[in-house]
């Protein structure tokens, strides 16, 4: 399916919560929506037949030194096709709704993203630190993060 | 000392000379007549059956194990040396640390060593857990080396180290082991 195709759909039934389409002729294309609204643009977009992404292939932070995304990349086994969609949060206290509960292969690479950009998934099953020890300081793949000098009297 | 006449060989040792007990008491007391007694040295004993029998902890933690496992199998083949991995830390005697150590595998690193029964060595495998290699700079989570954790013997370069370098490796510690002293006077 065609990204503006998509995008006019998504726009046709969000309307404003979908705010635009990103590197349109790039595979894939970016459809960028308001925060508040990605868990409902998701479950339209795994639970319409025409679209049918039943795929999240990935979900990755992004850092865009003043502000932060959410990338999800989308797939649909179905239909062959993908798209991606994007979220941006501000600076401060970064936090937007979870998609687990529509692809549960979202926790994992949300507890990545909460990990090491300290990015907040509202209504996560299980938000927790996924790579780093429990204890650690900070969110290492920020621009801003600091190094510490010790680990648990270790140098780093 | 001549040949002997009956078939060319030098004397062996023989029956211990009547001579020596003619006195009529046995060279070590409550041994008999008969016994034989070879002297030598306990710490070459005692170090000869250590380096003989270096059972390492299989302690994978990144590429170089996969030349870990190479050295270990038929090709290579480091059975010869005595040296047999475990999969507990219980029966081992040598850690074989192959690989990047972060700082969150650091703790069980330091409780797998004490888990260890004394006497113990350290073989720090390849780039990683020497300094850190390429993780050195700019790196968060990696420890800078394993000898920030515990205490290595012999350090392996590469990256990662042919399995020629790994059984040399394990070769030097066999010499290092031959050196020490187990039953001198204590300091």
């Amino acid at each position: 399916m065609e990204a503006q195709i998509l995008f006019d759909t998504l726009k046709g039934k969000f309307g404003d919560a979908v705010v635009e389409l990103q590197g349109e002729g790039c595979s894939p294309a970016f459809v960028v929506v308001a925060p508040a609204k990605v868990n409902a643009i998701a479950r339209f977009l795994r639970d319409d037949p025409a679209l049918s992404f039943d795929s999240l292939m990935c979900l990755s932070g992004v850092d865009y030194k003043e502000k932060f995304a959410v990338a999800y990349h989308l797939h649909s086994l179905k239909h062959r096709h993908a798209i991606g969609l994007k979220v941006m949060l501000p600076r401060e206290n970064p936090s937007l709704p979870t998609v687990d509960d529509v692809w549960p292969a979202a926790n994992f690479h949300e507890r990545e993203a909460y990990d090491l950009f300290g990015i907040g998934f509202e209504g996560s099953k299980d938000l927790r630190r996924i790579l780093l020890p429990e204890d650690w300081e900070g969110h290492p793949l920020r621009k801003d993060y600091k190094y510490p000098d010790f680990y648990h009297g270790i140098k780093v | 000392m001549s040949p002997d006449p009956a078939n060319g060989l030098p004397p062996g040792p023989g029956p211990p000379p009547a001579a020596s007990l003619a006195h009529g008491s046995a060279p070590f007391p409550g041994l008999g007549p008969e016994a034989h007694v070879m002297v030598g040295n306990a710490d070459l004993f005692v170090n000869w059956s250590r380096k003989s029998s270096l059972w390492y902890l299989l302690f994978a933690t990144a590429c170089c194990g996969i030349e870990l496992m190479q050295a270990g199998a038929s090709r290579y083949d480091m059975d010869r040396f005595g040296a047999v991995f475990r999969a507990t830390p219980r029966q081992s005697d040598l850690m074989l640390v192959a690989g990047t150590i972060t700082h969150k595998m650091a703790d069980r690193v330091k409780r797998l060593y004490d888990q260890m029964p004394e006497p113990k060595y350290v073989i720090s495998m390849g780039s990683c857990a020497n300094t850190g290699g390429p993780f050195y700079k700019d790196s968060y989570c990696v420890v800078k080396g394993v000898d920030l954790l515990i205490p290595v013997d012999v350090y392996i370069p590469g990256c990662p180290p042919r399995p020629e370098a790994l059984i040399d490796g394990i070769m030097s510690l066999q010499k290092i082991i031959m050196r020490k002293k187990n039953f001198g006077a204590k300091a």
